[in-house]
């Protein structure tokens, strides 16, 4: 059975290690944060100028002054400190995030990513997606395999415009995890969501990939 | 001390009595202004509305975030008083969406920490960097790409404002200000790229109350002050239940 959003999340969540400050884009990625394993020390960063991110807050404690990159009310911890948006991405582009977990409308086999933009039609920006994909040391991709018209998002090359060249180092989508070659030769098939078979995955994946299947 | 200062304002005192009289002579119309904020969080809620109030037209505003329909700079895009938006991401906003579709409005989308470091380059007199973000995309179109060890780097340049409107936590007369958590965001590299920079804070404190070592932004950025009165609208507003509740 393909792996629904809270396993995507919880897949995702296999990436964490000890100590690692990681920033987690908006969606799925976000419910990565309900699966840190228990014990282990993760710093959530949120790039609108905060690191150390706590819980959605009780009710009575909403503070419009505290929210996240989502918009979303927060709360902070006893670890938490706050600085500008300039110190934020000086974190981020200067290779002190560990990883980052996001979602995309597409990825291609050489790592490049497309999750911002669909000509003609959305007119959003790509935030902080940019800077996080060139700066942050391990780029996670989490996302469907096929887009809604059943058209595969994992290709020989991206067809939206891009988010960034050759920075994606993993894919995790509903199906199985793909690992993007270090040397940008393509990919690797290693992993399979619970009762996917590889001629699945062979119907829904335009890009090229060798099979690596670790068990 | 300005003329319309409050009667109870120290001598050398940058405090205005509203945000309409610390826009006094300031605005104009095809101005560049820098709005301060990320989303609705932080954002100079008052001096938005004195622009509005004021009429300018053809603005080019530089903020992250384009507001919400009909709140923070939702309100400028009403009115249609913004000709040109430089942002990251603007989202929330369906009358943006609408008025770019049709032409009526410029937009150019810029990552959103190359964003952050061009306002923090102009304000240091610092006219272009070299970055990493945006390289083999649309940002870096028509942009110098310079390789410094094994990577590419697009050449980015500097901003700066003909006003910047930024919202603090405290201030005091002097204009040293203190933001409170993610309210700062933009607002302190805003407060150093305007020819003119005028804080809105929620509460001005005497001169002396704030602790030097804790002031984010010093007076010498901001040239005007005003205390103003804040809605403080919460985009999505997320909680948790407790439980046995």
């Amino acid at each position: 059975m393909p792996w629904n959003r809270d396993d995507l999340a919880k897949r995702a969540a296999a990436e964490l290690q000890d100590g690692f400050y990681v920033n987690l884009g908006i969606g799925i990625p976000t419910l990565v944060a309900n699966h840190i394993p228990e014990g282990m020390t993760v710093t959530l960063q949120s790039e609108n100028g905060m690191l150390g991110m706590g819980p959605f807050p009780y009710e009575d404690e909403i503070d419009a002054d505290l929210i996240n990159a989502g918009k979303q009310t927060i709360t902070e911890l006893d670890e938490t400190s706050y600085f500008s948006s300039s110190d934020s991405f000086a974190m981020i582009r200067g290779g002190h995030i560990n990883l980052t977990i996001l979602g995309a409308m597409e990825v291609a086999e050489n790592g490049d990513i497309a999750n911002w933009m669909i000509p003609g039609k959305l007119v959003k920006g790509m935030g902080g997606a940019m800077d996080l994909v060139a700066g942050v040391k391990r780029v996670v991709v989490v996302m469907d395999h096929a887009n809604k018209y059943g058209e595969s998002k994992v290709l020989k090359a991206c067809t939206l415009p891009l988010t960034g060249t050759k920075v994606v180092n993993l894919i995790i989508t509903n199906l199985g995890v793909f690992e993007v070659k270090p040397d940008g030769s393509g990919l690797r098939l290693i992993e399979l969501a619970p009762d996917v078979t590889l001629e699945e995955i062979a119907e829904n994946t335009e890009a090229a990939y060798e099979v690596a299947l670790s068990a | 001390m300005p003329d319309n200062a409050p009667e109870n304002a120290p001598i050398n005192s940058k405090v205005y009595a509203d945000a309409k009289s610390a826009l006094d002579g300031l605005a104009f119309d095809g101005m560049t202004v820098m709005s301060g904020g990320f989303g609705l969080c932080g954002i100079p809620e008052n001096l938005i509305a004195a622009l509005r109030d004021s009429g300018v037209k053809g603005l080019t505003v530089i903020s992250n975030n384009a507001g919400v329909d009909g709140f923070g700079l939702g309100q400028l895009l009403t009115t249609h008083q913004i000709r040109k938006m430089i942002s990251s991401y603007v989202g929330e906003n369906k009358e943006f969406e609408r008025q770019y579709l049709a032409g009526e409005l410029e937009l150019e989308f810029n990552p959103q920490g190359t964003l952050a470091e061009r306002i923090r380059a102009g304000g240091a007199g610092i006219p272009g960097f070299y970055t990493a973000t945006g390289v083999g995309t649309i940002v870096a179109d028509g942009k110098e790409i310079k390789r410094f060890g094994d990577r590419d780097y697009v050449l980015e340049t500097g901003l700066v404002a003909d006003l910047s409107i930024i919202k603090a936590w405290k201030g005091d007369a002097r204009g040293n200000l203190i933001f409170r958590k993610t309210a700062r965001n933009f607002n302190p590299m805003m407060a150093t790229a305007g020819k003119v920079c005028i804080a809105e804070v929620e509460e001005i404190v005497p001169v002396g109350a704030l602790d030097p070592d804790n002031i984010h932004t010093p007076g010498i950025y901001v040239d005007r002050i005003v205390q103003g009165t804040f809605e403080k609208r919460i985009e999505q507003r997320t909680v948790r239940v407790r439980e046995g509740a």
